[in-house]
C-alpha cells in the first residue's frame, strides 16, 4: 500500500484526518472537500465513485461518505465530510467530477436534506415532491406523512442552490422541459420498464431528446428499517432488494458483517456460497434474456428462458427451501448443508445448459430483427460507464473490466479459472452478448468447484447476540447486474447505525438519458431491456 | 338452482374452505332466483370464470413468480387466465404482486378505477396483504385492502406458483357464484357499488382519504 502513504500526505494538505476504525477513512472538512475531490479525480486518477452514502452523525452534523476507486491501479480511498449545521446543511456537489454522483446526491438530499451546492437538479429522487421532512434523519417524525391518496402533481422545474460569500443560499429554478416540447410519459405501469420505473421522454418526431427518470414507486425504506433491526434481522431484507440476485446480495451483507467481526468462515462455506452465487447469476441472466426477447416481441425465447430457469430454481429449492427468495446465507455460514443430490443435480444441469445455449443463439442472437434493433443502438462509452459507475454486464460491454470477482476477489473466485467477458462496442448487442457468454463462464466456474467441495462446517460458531465494534465497513460482491456493495457503520450496538446498499441499478438508470439521446423511441425498449435494471434494487 | 360451485380445474372437495363459498351462495340465493335470469346467469358466469384475464401489474418479487405461472411449467392459460393484458381497460382482474408504497398507492387506485366492471383484485404475497416484512416502514401501505377492495388473498413471500394457481381458482369460484344479471351488473350507481364492495373491507379509518374521482 505504498500508494496509500502518498495519498495520506497529499490529503493532509486539505486538512484530512485519518480515522482508523473499521476500514478506515479520511475525514475532510466541508470547506476543503471540493478541492480534495478535484485533486483525487484529476491527479489521483480516482475515476470511479463506487458509493455515495448520506449520513446523520447527530451532533457532528449531516454528511456523506464517498468510496472512490482508481480503475487503472485498483487503489481505493474512502472520504467522509460533514456539515455541522443541522437546520440547513450544505455540501459542495461533485456531480461534475463523477456523473454517478448526480442521482446519489439527489438521494442524499431526499433522505437527509443535505443541499448540494452547485447541483443542477436537486429534486427529490424517491419520495413525493410534497413529502414533509427527510426520513433518514434520526429526528424524523413519522406522523408527518400519512398515506396521501391525492395524485401527485408534477413540477417541471429543477432546483439548484448556490451560495453567496456571506453564507446565504440562492435558490434557482430551471425548467426541465420547454413549453413547446412534446413530452410523453412511460410508466410506472408499463410492461417494458421491468417494474415500476417511470420515464418522462421529450420527443421530436420519433427521436428522443431528453429523458427524465422518476424513481421511488417501490421505495420501501429498507436501509431505515435496518437501523431498527438486529444484524441477523437485516439479512432478510437483502433478498428482497434485487430478487434476481438474492444469494449474492445476502452474501455481500454477510461478508461485511463477518469482516467487521473478524470472522473467518470455513472453506466449505466459501465453496457453497460461490456455487450458489453462480447458480443465481445463471438464473438472473436467463431471466434477462427472456425479458429482453419478450419486450422485443420474441415470445418463444421467453418460454425457453423460463424452462431452463426452472431447472436452476429446482436445484436451489432442494437445498434452501426457497424458489425465488432463498434466505440461505447467514452470518458465519449458510442456513443448511447442501442436499445430498446437490452435486449430481448441478453436474446434470451444467451438461444440460451447455446443450441448450445453441438454441438461444439459433433463435435470437443471429435473428435479423434482433441484429437490426440491437447492433449500434444505445452506445455507452467506456468513460461514461466508469463515470456513471455502470458496473456489471453493462460496464463490461463498454470495455471496462469491472468484475468485482477479479478486482476484489472474494469467496473462492481467486482459486478458479474463468474469463472476464469484456466487449468494446458498448451497444445493446454487446450488452446482450456479455450476458450470454457469462452464463458459459458461470458453468465453467461451477464445474471446477462442484467436485471439490471440502468437508467442514457449514455454520461457524457465532454469538447469539451480534454486536459489531465501532467503525465502518464496505464490502462488495459481483451481483447479477453489477457491483453490489454494503456499507455498514456501527456505533457498537446490536443494531447498525447506518446501512447503505450500493444499488446495482441506480447507475444504469442514471445513464439512460445519456445513451438514449437521439435514439428512436422504440429503441428505448431495447436499451432498457439490455441495461437490465431491477427496480426494487434501485429504490430500496 | 346451483347449490355447489364447480370449476373444471379442481374438484370441489379438494378446496380447503368450502364453507366460505357455501355461505356466499346462501346469501346470494336468499330471495330465490328467477328461472330465466338464473339460467342466463349460469351461462354467463361459466364463460366469465373460464376466461379471466389478468392485468400485467407487478411491483416486485411476486411479479417474477407471476411471470413464472405464465410460462411453460405452470402455465395458467390451462385454466382460462389466457393472456395478461397490459391495458387496464382490457383486464378482468388485477393481481397486486408486490409491495405498494405511498408513492405507488394513488397510481394503483387509478389503475383500478380504469378497469371495466366487473373487476376483481387478488392481493398476492405478504406485502400486498399486510405490508409484509416492510410493515414498519414509513413509505409502505400496510395492505392494499386499505385502498382497493380485495377478493382473494394469496399469502407467501413470495407465494409458490401452486399457491397462486390455487388463489386464482378461488377467484374463479367466486366469479362463478356471482350473479351477473341479477347482481353485480345490476346497473346500480358507481358510488353505491363501491360502497357495497367496500363493506367487507377494513377501510373505515381511511375512508375520508379516498379519492372518489380517481382522475388527476
Amino acid at each position: 500500500m505504498e500508494n496509500n502513504i502518498d495519498i495520506k500526505t497529499r490529503l493532509a494538505a486539505f486538512d484530512a484526518e485519518w480515522s482508523e476504525a473499521g476500514d478506515g477513512l479520511y475525514r475532510i472538512p466541508a470547506r476543503s472537500f471540493r478541492k480534495a475531490a478535484e485533486y483525487l479525480k484529476e491527479e489521483g486518477g480516482f475515476d470511479f465513485l463506487r458509493s455515495l452514502t448520506g449520513m446523520d452523525w447527530g451532533e457532528k452534523g449531516l454528511g456523506c461518505v464517498y468510496h472512490l476507486e482508481n480503475t487503472s491501479t485498483g487503489a481505493n480511498v474512502v472520504l467522509a465530510t460533514a456539515d455541522e449545521n443541522r437546520d440547513n446543511p450544505s455540501l459542495p456537489s461533485v456531480h461534475d467530477l463523477w456523473k454517478g454522483a448526480n442521482l446519489n446526491e439527489r438521494e442524499a438530499y431526499d433522505f437527509f436534506g443535505i443541499k448540494f451546492i452547485g447541483h443542477p437538479d436537486l429534486r427529490r429522487l424517491f419520495l413525493r415532491d410534497d413529502w414533509k421532512g427527510h426520513p433518514f434523519r434520526k429526528d424524523y417524525d413519522e406522523s408527518l406523512n400519512p398515506l396521501n391518496m391525492e395524485n401527485e402533481s408534477q413540477d417541471d422545474t429543477a432546483l439548484s442552490y448556490e451560495m453567496t460569500k456571506a453564507g446565504d443560499y440562492i435558490l434557482k429554478r430551471h425548467p426541465l422541459f420547454e413549453e413547446e416540447e412534446y413530452v410523453i410519459n412511460i410508466g410506472p405501469q408499463h410492461p417494458a420498464t421491468h417494474g415500476v420505473l417511470r420515464f418522462r421522454v421529450s420527443l421530436e418526431g420519433e427521436t428522443i431528446k431528453k429523458i427524465d427518470p422518476h424513481c421511488g414507486y417501490i421505495h420501501r425504506g429498507i436501509e431505515k428499517l435496518c437501523e431498527t433491526s438486529t444484524y441477523p434481522q437485516t439479512l432478510g431484507f437483502t433478498d428482497r432488494l434485487d430478487y434476481l440476485g438474492a444469494m449474492q446480495n445476502r452474501h455481500a451483507l454477510c461478508m461485511c458483517i463477518e469482516k467487521a467481526l473478524g470472522l473467518q468462515v470455513s472453506d466449505r462455506i466459501q465453496y457453497i456460497r460461490t456455487i450458489m452465487d453462480e447458480l443465481q447469476r445463471i438464473d438472473s441472466h436467463l431471466l434477462y434474456i427472456s425479458c429482453l426477447c419478450q419486450d422485443m416481441g420474441a415470445l418463444t425465447v421467453f418460454f425457453f428462458g423460463f424452462r431452463d430457469r426452472e431447472k436452476v430454481l429446482d436445484i436451489l429449492e432442494q437445498t434452501t427451501g426457497g424458489r425465488l427468495i432463498q434466505t440461505y446465507n447467514t452470518i458465519g455460514g449458510v442456513q443448511a448443508d447442501i442436499h445430498p443430490d446437490f452435486t449430481r443435480k448441478v453436474k446434470e444441469f451444467i451438461k444440460y445448459m451447455r446443450s441448450k445455449m445453441d438454441e438461444y443463439h439459433e433463435i435470437f442472437t443471429g435473428n435479423v430483427i434482433a441484429q437490426k434493433r440491437l447492433v449500434g443502438t444505445g452506445v455507452l462509452s467506456r468513460e461514461d460507464a466508469i463515470s456513471f459507475g455502470a458496473t456489471g454486464g453493462t460496464g463490461r460491454a463498454s470495455g471496462w473490466a469491472c468484475d468485482v470477482r477479479k478486482r476484489h476477489p472474494y469467496g473462492v473466485y481467486d482459486k478458479v479459472d474463468f474469463k472476464e467477458i469484456v466487449c468494446s462496442e458498448g451497444d445493446c448487442f454487446a450488452r446482450y452478448m456479455v450476458r450470454v457468454k457469462e452464463i458459459e463462464e458461470s458453468l465453467k466456474i461451477m464445474e471446477q468447484l462442484i467436485d471439490n467441495i471440502p468437508e467442514g462446517e457449514y455454520q461457524m460458531k457465532v454469538k447469539p447476540i451480534i454486536k459489531l465494534p465501532e467503525g465502518s465497513w464496505y464490502s462488495a460482491v459481483e451481483g447479477s447486474r453489477g457491483e453490489f456493495g454494503v456499507f455498514i457503520e456501527s456505533h457498537g450496538d446490536k443494531y447498525p447505525y447506518r446501512v447503505k446498499f450500493r444499488s446495482t441499478g441506480l447507475p444504469l438508470v442514471a445513464c439512460v438519458d445519456t445513451i438514449s439521446r437521439n435514439a428512436k423511441i422504440a429503441d428505448l425498449i431495447a436499451i432498457g431491456g439490455t441495461l437490465d435494471y431491477v427496480i426494487p434494487d434501485i429504490d430500496r | 338452482m346451483k347449490r355447489k360451485v364447480n370449476i373444471k380445474s379442481m374438484e370441489y372437495e379438494d378446496f380447503n374452505d368450502n364453507e366460505y363459498i357455501e355461505g356466499m351462495l346462501k346469501e346470494l340465493r336468499e330471495n330465490g332466483t328467477n328461472v330465466i335470469v338464473g339460467c342466463l346467469d349460469d351461462v354467463i358466469e361459466w364463460g366469465r370464470s373460464n376466461s379471466l384475464w389478468p392485468l400485467t401489474f407487478a411491483t416486485s418479487c411476486c411479479g417474477i413468480e407471476f411471470m413464472a405461472i405464465g410460462a411453460a411449467r405452470y402455465d395458467f392459460a390451462r385454466f382460462g387466465f389466457e393472456v395478461a393484458r397490459s391495458s387496464p381497460r382490457q383486464a378482468d382482474f388485477i393481481m397486486v404482486a408486490g409491495t405498494i408504497t405511498h408513492k405507488m398507492a394513488p397510481v394503483l387506485k387509478r389503475l383500478y378505477d380504469q378497469m371495466a366492471d366487473p373487476k376483481y383484485v387478488v392481493a398476492t404475497g405478504g406485502c400486498a396483504i399486510s405490508g409484509g416484512p416492510f410493515k414498519k416502514s414509513y413509505h409502505v401501505v400496510d395492505g392494499v385492502d386499505k385502498i382497493i377492495p380485495v377478493d382473494v388473498y394469496i399469502p407467501g413471500c413470495p407465494p409458490r406458483p401452486e399457491a397462486m394457481l390455487y388463489g386464482l381458482m378461488q377467484l374463479q369460484r367466486k366469479v362463478k357464484a356471482q350473479r351477473f344479471l341479477g347482481g353485480i351488473n345490476k346497473g346500480i350507481s358507481e358510488k353505491e357499488y363501491e360502497k357495497l364492495m367496500r363493506a367487507d373491507t377494513n377501510t373505515a379509518e381511511d375512508s375520508k382519504a379516498y379519492d372518489e374521482s380517481g382522475l388527476a
